[in-house]
């Protein structure tokens, strides 16, 4: 691990450590939310998966009463058939939030006139099979919608977990560790700096003592010397 | 209001056409492209693929997965379901997660 290019001072190191601090209950929230949102995540997949495996199970069904449909009639007239649609669809989309992931909600209105007549033929031209196949394809509607609904729901939470299961690793393994080198690289640095400032005042201490005492030494024998002279 | 719309091959969508979807039949690649672009640009808010044009279409259907709208939904075409929708499915729980362990087992 690296540690950061900084000047080792002390204020750098109370910034730091603030730094420290942030990262350090960062991550933990973080963490939290990744929790969070794999539970929800991993609930909603496997929901996913199950609607569409139904979806698409019915669908196929859906599709083989078709075939059939049109089997017994003739291409045009189905086509004709199918062309003025009575059933429309009204789709409102709202949003829900979960764990700060902004997520569509859809919600439909069928603009059928009457809920029992939603073929939009007469009877005369077309066979029971399409009714029927018709029919299915309205139940399945809501169903179909559902999916939709999830799979984005999944997709979009599935792109956020990505991003702070990145995020909480970031400052678990290269944020934070580097801050609490370079934090350690600067305590060191003013501990030894202490210890210098420490050793040199000693010794120029020192030095003053003995230049202290040189003086005084001095002084002695010049006294001596005096008194010396004062009694020969 | 948003709308609904369905891309496929003519006779798969057929049948969405019946309960009132707007249907825009398609045939190759290149055109279910623009049409993509298109009704995603509009006010299209759940966009349904049939699976093999969304195979080739799988760019511009990339263009989308991380925003919110539109969905855009792969639903499987007459011929049957090839599997991708559901391989969808799996590849977000490997990107959220970073394995598959939803569905790795069932195959």
């Amino acid at each position: 691990m690296e540690r950061m290019n900084v000047n080792p001072t002390r204020m750098m190191l109370t910034s730091l450590k603030r730094r420290l601090k942030t990262a350090v209950r960062g991550h933990k929230l973080l963490k939290d939310k990744r929790d969070e949102l794999m539970k929800e995540f991993l609930d909603l997949a496997r929901e996913n998966g199950r609607l569409r495996e139904e979806v698409e199970r019915d669908l196929d069904g859906v599709y083989k009463n078709f075939t059939v449909a049109s089997s017994i009639m003739s291409r045009e007239v189905m086509q004709e058939s199918l062309m003025f649609p009575k059933q429309g669809v009204d789709l409102t989309v709202g949003s829900k939030n979960i764990m700060s992931v902004d997520v569509p909600v859809f919600d439909f209105n069928t603009t059928a006139n009457n809920e029992g007549d939603i073929f939009p033929y007469g009877f005369a031209r077309t066979t029971g099979e399409l009714d029927t196949a018709i029919q299915r394809m309205s139940d399945l509607f809501p169903k179909l919608l559902d999916l939709a609904a999830k799979e984005k729901e999944t997709s979009l939470l599935a792109a956020e977990l990505e991003k702070t299961r990145r995020r909480v690793n970031a400052l678990e393994y290269v944020m934070i560790p580097r801050l609490q080198l370079t934090i350690r690289y600067i305590q060191m640095k003013l501990d030894e700096n202490e210890r210098g400032n420490q050793t040199r005042l000693m010794k120029v201490k020192d030095m003053m003592l003995e230049e202290a005492i040189n003086e005084k030494k001095a002084k002695d024998e010049a006294a001596i010397e005096r008194l010396i002279e004062s009694q020969g | 209001m948003y709308k609904i719309g369905v891309i496929g091959d003519p006779v798969s969508v057929l049948s969405f056409k019946a309960v009132g979807l707007d249907v825009f039949p398609c045939e190759d690649g290149a055109e279910a492209k623009k049409l993509i672009r298109r009704l995603a640009e509009s006010e299209y808010a759940i966009l349904y693929v049939t699976e093999d044009l969304a195979d080739e279409a799988a760019s511009e259907i990339e263009r989308y997965s991380d925003s919110r709208l539109p969905a855009i939904i792969l639903i499987p075409s007459k011929e049957g379901a090839s599997g991708n929708g559901l391989m969808n499915v799996r590849k977000a729980v490997e990107r959220a997660v970073g394995a598959d362990i939803l569905f790795g087992g069932e195959e």
